[in-house]
């Protein structure tokens, strides 16, 4: 509710938004406290402490904690917890003289660089690249032995070696906001440059400056620290955390405790330093992916229960049919529970047929199409029903048997050919890897394979092609190679999710050319999965419409264009940009209006009803059964029989 | 990818010029410089001036800087002031020592922490758990601290390992590596915690991606995918990592080696400073800059060859 209420009320400056956030994260509260009662503890030390730091006790030496002596005394009989406090002031005020002098060169140099850019931004990201090369601690004991003892030397100068990487954090953040929109208007409305900053650019630096200022103080805590205990820039009686770590270590073959305290409260310490700034992190991380997006975080992945398949109305088997689904239902985590995205679809696929899948994005195409070889991502499963590939049922078998199945009995092409090669192979070792995978052959045997295979999809120079990173092919040539991968199992079934949609338009009929010349040589049957009416029409036997997770229409291609029977069929071919179907109207391209709704939003009754221009009052009653009116021939619609003729009209 | 090396070289010219001149400003700014630090408060002024004159402080400050990069492109360091040996003599004893320590320290934390982050990427559960602890634990303590437990520990109570010393591995090699187990891994446990966690990350992201989809649907194996594809594109950002673990061991040697009494470079330093004999820090400096440049060109080395667009490019 709060996270609601921080985005509802986007007048809130964002400095105070993620301040709330950050204060929701106990481990960073719990810090930040930690931080503050030890600071006022080391400032108070003079009253609180229960003995002066030097103050020596022979006779008792090496005690552990008493009551007298909470956390015991060391070699000189002084009191470990007063000399811990005292020692504290010396520490943390190390921490803040370098985190100090760190904020005051970054925080103008970064702003300088980001917002004003040009030359200073070349100069300064120049001296920042060197400066990050250089090894920080040696150049602080140069400093230090010049200036004797001096640790606020010392400080300065790590401060100031340091602030190069929070320069470059200052300066991306205000390189982001100047770009922003609303700087660009107060810059239109006359508001003057330095308020720009003030008003706009600080609140938005505050968050990532905070981050990178706890996160080096945790640093510089262990510096400061390894330092004293080097006894250097500390003379040895005055108490500092790490001298008396350095004392305690002189010891360790007598007693081990002194080593606790000493040690412990600069972990303690160190580590506060840290989770503050994870903390402060997270909180302006999620700030911004509130601002852009309402978050789905997806549920750890859930074992995919057992199918218990139903069993359902019989499926009209085809004869020869190699991949027949009954009832396949597939859901996904969202964030109020499992979500259906696809909802008992039932088809067959007959040997050496191309089945088409059509529908808009969003409902449910690919998903079925990933859920048949079992791909989908580790927030979806299958909740039920059965995919049998030749009678085998593949819902019911583990894992490591179906990933046998895969690329040998059913392989998949992909959308996007680009991002579907591994980019760090060659084209042809990839393919190889495959070819050896499924053939078991040798290296040489492969490699003469991987060129066959690259001819068989028609790739114009083969043995150039295996040579080219994935990043050196065009879309066309990804595409193929990407069907080599596929086809290098000899796959009996091959799906191919919109092969052809991120492609040139040329480039598309080339590959639907392939698919129909593949087909024909290997008699592989084929389920195509487009929103694309043209291809269904030019390369597929039968089609399956798919609405809102559910089908809604099934039947052969021919008939499907000629008599669609379900008003988003129609509605579908309508808007068919090539208009293959109808004559050119003057109305223009129409448009189904309306959109898919998201998965939990999806009614019992008809899905499509509120799009739906035949859509009555009965279309509300409750689900609408698939409708069999002949023998390869399934409609969800109540109306179907009014849609037919609206066809022609 | 030529380019990008000759690059790193040429950038890497002002990056020396820029620590070796900063000593020398730095040497300049105090009066009490290393002549008074050598003679002591209780020198006579003429011994003093003497020594001024011999150490050529007497010169003008860019005369005497000139004079060091000359000597410098001559192969020279100049002489410690403490012991009177020239400072590479002196290094050349030692680096050995420091080298072993810090690339057997990142080699320890790319093996273990990318298996550590392998495993967490595809289990997640215990692994992963483990992993965010380590990473808390390996920020928290530090170097010095952890070096003084694990003598404590492993070799005051356990007597397992060497407290103390450094075995060259031209004397043997198995006293050479288990005089470092500690020291390694006082070195190293937070650079695990961090390639570990960089690991999982980005393979993470890795196997989201729609090739490892694909070659999943093409019927490649689990172990292929994971150990092959996934890792061999995981571990682009990985390696950026293991060159700030260098860096970082690098750098607690100086609070490591003094643990252990190592005879390397990082105690060196601390000697000098107390000493203040700077041209051995600088000697150290310069020293410690060019290993940090042969890293990061190292790195850009196996970036090009790990990232197939840098490499053709």
């Amino acid at each position: 509710m709060s996270e609601l209420a921080a985005v509802s009320r986007p007048e809130a400056p964002p400095s105070r938004r993620f301040l709330r956030r950050a204060v929701r994260k106990p481990l960073g509260v719990i810090s930040a406290v930690y931080l503050v009662l030890l600071t006022l503890a080391c400032l108070l030390a003079p009253v609180i402490a229960p003995y002066r730091p030097l103050a020596e006790d022979l006779s008792h030496v090496q005690a552990g904690p008493s009551a007298t002596h909470l956390l015991g005394t060391d070699e000189l009989g002084r009191d470990v917890l007063s000399r811990v406090l005292y020692g504290g002031q010396l520490t943390l005020l190390g921490v803040v003289e370098c985190v100090g002098v760190l904020l005051i060169i970054s925080i103008p140099v970064g702003l300088a660089a980001g917002y004003l850019g040009g030359w200073v931004d070349r100069t300064v990201t120049a001296v920042v690249d060197l400066l990050l090369s250089v090894p920080a601690i040696i150049v602080v004991l140069a400093v230090l032995a010049v200036f004797g003892s001096s640790m606020t030397a010392a400080m300065v100068t790590f401060g100031v070696l340091g602030s190069a990487g929070v320069i470059r954090v200052v300066r991306s953040a205000a390189l982001s906001v100047r770009e922003e929109l609303y700087v660009a208007a107060a810059r239109v409305s006359g508001v003057s440059e330095p308020r720009i900053v003030a008003r706009h650019v600080l609140p938005r630096i505050a968050g990532p400056v905070i981050v990178q200022a706890s996160l080096f103080a945790a640093i510089v805590l262990a510096i400061q620290t390894g330092l004293a205990f080097l006894s250097l820039g500390v003379a040895p009686p005055a108490p500092s955390w790490g001298g008396m770590v350095g004392e305690a270590a002189n010891l360790i073959d007598q007693d081990g405790w002194l080593l606790v305290p000493s040690g412990g409260i600069i972990a303690l310490t160190i580590l506060a330093f840290g989770l503050l700034g994870d903390a402060v992190r997270d909180a302006t991380v999620e700030g911004w992916s509130a601002r852009s997006a309402p978050a789905i975080r997806a549920a750890a992945p859930a074992r995919r229960p057992a199918t218990v398949s139903e069993p359902g109305p019989p499926v009209t088997l085809q004869e020869a049919s190699i991949l027949t689904v009954q009832d396949l239902s597939v859901e996904f985590d969202g964030p109020a529970g499992p979500v259906t995205v696809v909802d008992h679809v039932s088809f067959t696929l007959g040997t050496g047929e191309v089945l088409g899948i059509v529908g808009e994005s969003g409902c449910g195409k690919s998903v079925t199409a990933l859920s048949l070889l079992q791909l989908l991502p580790p927030n979806g499963r299958i909740s039920g029903g059965r995919v049998l590939l030749n009678g085998q049922d593949l819902t019911a078998m583990p894992e490591r048997q179906i990933a046998g199945l895969r690329g040998s009995a059913m392989a998949m092409v992909f959308q996007e050919p680009t991002v579907c090669l591994d980019p760090s192979f060659l084209a042809g070792s990839q393919v190889a890897e495959v070819v050896r995978q499924h053939d078991r052959v040798s290296r040489a045997a492969a490699r003469k394979r991987v060129l066959e295979l690259f001819e068989q999809v028609r790739l114009p120079d083969p043995a150039a092609a295996a040579r080219k990173y994935p990043h050196e092919l065009s879309g066309g040539m990804a595409q193929r190679v990407s069907l080599a991968l596929a086809l290098a199992g000899r796959p009996a079934v091959l799906i191919a999710d919109e092969p052809t949609t991120a492609l040139d338009v040329t480039v598309q009929a080339e590959i639907l050319d392939l698919l129909r010349q593949l087909q024909a040589e290997t008699g592989m049957s084929i389920i195509l999965v487009t929103h694309d009416w043209g291809v269904v029409a030019d390369i597929c036997d039968r089609a399956l419409v798919m609405y809102a997770g559910q089908i809604v229409e099934q039947a052969r291609v021919r008939t499907l264009v000629r008599q669609p029977h379900h008003p988003y069929t129609l509605g579908l071919q309508e808007c068919n940009p090539q208009r293959w179907v109808s004559d050119v109207s003057d109305a223009g391209l129409p448009v189904i209006p309306g959109t898919v709704l998201p998965p939990a939003l999806w009614p019992d009754s008809c899905r499509f009803r509120d799009r739906c221009r035949f859509a009555s009052s009965d279309c509300g009653q409750g689900p609408i059964p698939l409708l069999l009116d002949t023998k390869d021939r399934e409609v969800r619609c109540i109306h179907w029989q009014e849609v037919t003729p609206a066809r022609s009209a | 990818m030529r380019a990008l090396i000759l690059r790193r070289i040429l950038t890497s010219i002002p990056l020396i010029v820029m620590v070796t001149g900063v000593t020398f400003v730095l040497e300049s700014l105090v009066p009490g410089n290393t002549a008074r630090a050598i003679v002591g408060a209780s020198g006579s002024p003429a011994a003093y001036d003497r020594l001024r004159s011999q150490l050529g402080l007497n010169n003008p400050l860019w005369y005497q800087y000139w004079h060091y990069l000359d000597q410098l492109a001559h192969g020279s360091l100049g002489t410690s002031v403490f012991t009177g040996e020239p400072v590479s003599t002196l290094m050349n004893q030692r680096l050995p020592v420091t080298l072993s320590l810090v690339l057997l320290a990142t080699g320890f934390c790319a093996v273990i922490g990318i298996i550590l982050g392998v495993i967490s990427a595809v289990r997640g559960g215990i692994i992963g758990r483990a992993v965010d602890v380590l990473s808390l634990v390996g920020l928290a303590l530090p170097g010095f601290w952890l070096a003084i437990i694990l003598v404590a520990v492993f070799a005051v109570t356990l007597r397992a390992f060497p407290a103390t010393g450094y075995v060259p591995p031209s004397v043997s090699v198995s006293r050479w590596l288990w005089a470092l187990v500690l020291p390694v891994i006082a070195l190293g446990l937070a650079g695990v915690a961090s390639v570990a966690k960089q690991t999982r990350d980005s393979m993470k992201d890795t196997l989201a991606r729609e090739y490892i989809r694909t070659l999943r649907a093409s019927g490649i194996g689990r172990r292929s995918i994971i150990w092959k594809h996934a890792l061999r594109n995981g571990a682009i950002p990985v390696v950026t990592v293991l060159g700030l673990v260098f860096v970082g061991a690098l750098s607690a040697t100086v609070f490591v080696e003094a643990v252990f009494v190592l005879p390397g470079l990082g105690s060196m330093a601390v000697t000098a400073t107390s000493q203040h004999d700077i041209p051995v820090i600088e000697g150290i400096a310069l020293c410690f800059t060019v290993l940090v440049v042969i890293v990061n060109l190292f790195l850009d080395v196996v970036y090009g060859l790990l990232n197939p667009k840098v490499r053709r490019s």
